[in-house]
């Protein structure tokens, strides 16, 4: 048998193995292939500037404190118009209150009542709000709205300084009631 | 033309009450019948359109349906009109519309995409250089988890298919296999999840988990054989076959691989599914098997008795529907319906069944099972089971009642 005759039966037994092999589940994702590796270094200025998200063990807080007293002002200024005061909601989303509603079948579900992490407040306010301004509060600002919003829903005082060292120590009322479906069991 | 005037307004008026259509030339319409030569043969056509779209004709099929937040034009959803569509594929405009703040109008070259966390390189890439690397095509559903919300009501809302059932939608997708770009970054030991960013204004952020990020995810950059669509996140997206949309996230700009997940808005306040008991059900990803009758369905009248075909969609996040049942007595009787080949894991399946309505009233109904044993439950199991709170994640039998008039309604039975 010659190396092309070795060569020929090789291909045909893979082509039968690919006949085979219709509809299996993604065989090509599987497959060892060379990539071409054009990716870029990124620098750790690079990195810093676009590395918004804050972990609920408070990896990736930056610098900054705020209380809610500093933040009732933020607030009024640059939430209100869509949360309502003191976070009562309208026309947006209520932030304030309904804790013990959760089993009724009107539950309310707030920053107070459900959020299971206080990080979380500061990582969404920070990206995402305001609404038709996003990324324009300092740290600062953010520190003392997220203050300010824990003190509304009774979690904290209205002098107690939140920072990146206390804010993942802000247990939220609602956090021991969330059942993690993955890994493991399905519905 | 030796067409009376009488007999000219005659059939125009019947043209237009079948076509729905008015403030028109009525003058084409007048010929079309035999023995009559219609209009359109006898000049030439329009000439060639750089960029086809459908026939003016068919104006009234859009996305249905648009809900945003108060004050916003892009924080909601719209949906796919299931009701006017066939077979399998979504066609791409159609595609529904998911969006947290609005569709950002990307540049492509200005596009970038951040790998960074715990690798041993972290990279950046450009769309030119993604559009280098080898590619998959996958035809796949996705379905926002908040898909047939309105069916945690207490009474049945007198809405179409697409209404309730919209925000799924089927496309061939193609794109980088997402386990490729994460070998070249060098993943850490202790990796275990992968927080992905949009570039839109929410910085729509998830917590993907590692073993789905090596398996079947991939960095969507084609749909239905183009480019992305603006509104399906263009230039770059994240897929993730048979998973709540949610995870597949837009507009894809950063991919910081992390030990835990980063518990962002959108997997604790949203997408988290309240129980009756208050307690709620968290990372939720494979969407439930589920299916729709789309032909009959809400909003269609049957005309009189005879022959009828059932067609509806078939899809689960768990694998490959083996199996859909379909009752048109209540579900006194169930018979096996017709799968249309080719039936594919975790994409929409089309299913048709030949049925003979005898002008009684009736309810008609669809039961979807997968290759791993699951099958959709009836609305009341399901409510019994999760509760009216949840949200998302509803994926119970939905049932259109069929009057002796022929009206076909969206019940609960």
């Amino acid at each position: 048998m010659s190396t092309r005759d070795l060569a020929w039966g090789v291909m045909v037994l893979a082509a039968l193995g690919c006949a085979r092999a219709t509809r299996v589940e993604a065989p090509d994702l599987a497959t060892t292939v060379e990539t071409p590796d054009l990716g870029k270094p990124a620098t750790a200025a690079q990195i810093a500037g676009w590395d918004i998200s804050v972990g609920p063990d408070g990896v990736g807080l930056p610098p900054g404190s705020g209380t809610a007293t500093k933040g009732a002002a933020v607030y009024e200024q640059k939430c209100q118009a869509c949360h309502g005061a003191k976070g009562v909601g309208q026309p947006n989303d209520r932030l304030v209150g309904g804790q013990g509603t959760l089993a009724s079948t009107a539950p309310v579900r707030t920053i107070g009542s459900y959020w299971p992490y206080a990080t979380t407040v500061f990582d969404y306010v920070r990206r995402s709000m305001p609404y038709i301004q996003p990324q324009s509060l300092t740290n600062d600002e953010v520190y003392a709205v997220t203050a300010y919003l824990l003190n509304l829903n009774g979690i904290i005082g209205e002098n107690d300084e939140i920072n990146a060292r206390t804010l993942p120590k802000v247990k939220m009322p609602n956090q021991d009631n969330f059942i993690r479906m993955y890994p493991a069991r399905g519905r | 033309m030796g067409v009376s005037r009488r007999g000219f307004l005659k059939r125009t008026v019947a043209v237009l009450a079948a076509t729905g259509l008015t403030g028109r030339g009525t003058e084409e319409l007048a010929a079309a019948e035999p023995p009559d030569v219609p209009p359109w043969m006898k000049a030439p056509g329009a000439g060639f359109n750089a960029y086809g779209v459908p026939s003016r004709h068919e104006s009234k099929v859009t996305r249905t349906f648009g809900r945003s937040q108060p004050g916003t034009t892009g924080s909601g959803a719209i949906r796919t009109p299931l009701e006017a569509l066939e077979g399998a594929i979504t066609p791409s405009g159609l595609h529904f519309e998911r969006s947290h703040s609005g569709v950002p109008d990307i540049d492509p070259d200005a596009h970038r995409l951040l790998i960074h966390g715990m690798v041993k390189r972290p990279l950046i890439f450009t769309i030119e250089a993604l559009l280098r690397y080898p590619m998959v095509s996958r035809v796949h559903f996705l379905e926002c988890s908040g898909n047939s919300q309105l069916l945690y009501q207490p009474a049945p809302p007198s809405v179409t298919a697409g209404q309730t059932h919209g925000l799924v939608s089927g496309s061939d997708w193609t794109g980088v296999p997402l386990r490729r770009l994460l070998e070249e970054a060098g993943i850490d030991g202790g990796a275990e999840w992968i927080l992905a960013e949009g570039a839109d204004a929410a910085a729509m952020s998830r917590s993907i988990p590692m073993a789905k990020a090596m398996d079947d995810a991939f960095l969507a950059l084609f749909q239905n054989g183009e480019r992305l669509r603006p509104e399906n996140g263009y230039p770059l997206r994240l897929f993730l076959p048979g998973w709540e949309g949610n995870m597949s996230v837009k507009w894809l700009r950063r991919l910081k691989v992390v030990p835990a997940p980063i518990m962002t808005k959108d997997e604790t306040s949203r997408y988290t599914d309240l129980q009756r008991d208050g307690k709620s059900l968290m990372f939720t990803y494979p969407m439930e098997v589920k299916s729709v009758i789309t032909h009959p369905s809400h909003g269609m009248t049957l005309k009189g008795a005879g022959l009828y075909q059932i067609s509806g969609l078939a899809w689960s996040g768990n694998g490959t529907i083996k199996k859909v049942e379909i009752t048109t007595d209540g579900g006194k009787t169930w018979r096996t319906a017709a799968l249309t080949a080719p039936v594919l894991p975790r994409a929409l399946t089309r299913f048709r069944l030949p049925w003979r309505w005898d002008g009684g009233a009736t309810v008609l109904k669809s039961r979807a099972i997968d290759d791993a044993g699951n099958v959709q439950p009836e609305r009341e199991k399901f409510i019994a089971e999760h509760g009216t709170n949840a949200v998302f994640h509803y994926n119970a039998i939905a049932a259109w009642s069929v009057a002796p008039n022929g009206e076909v309604k969206h019940v609960y039975a």
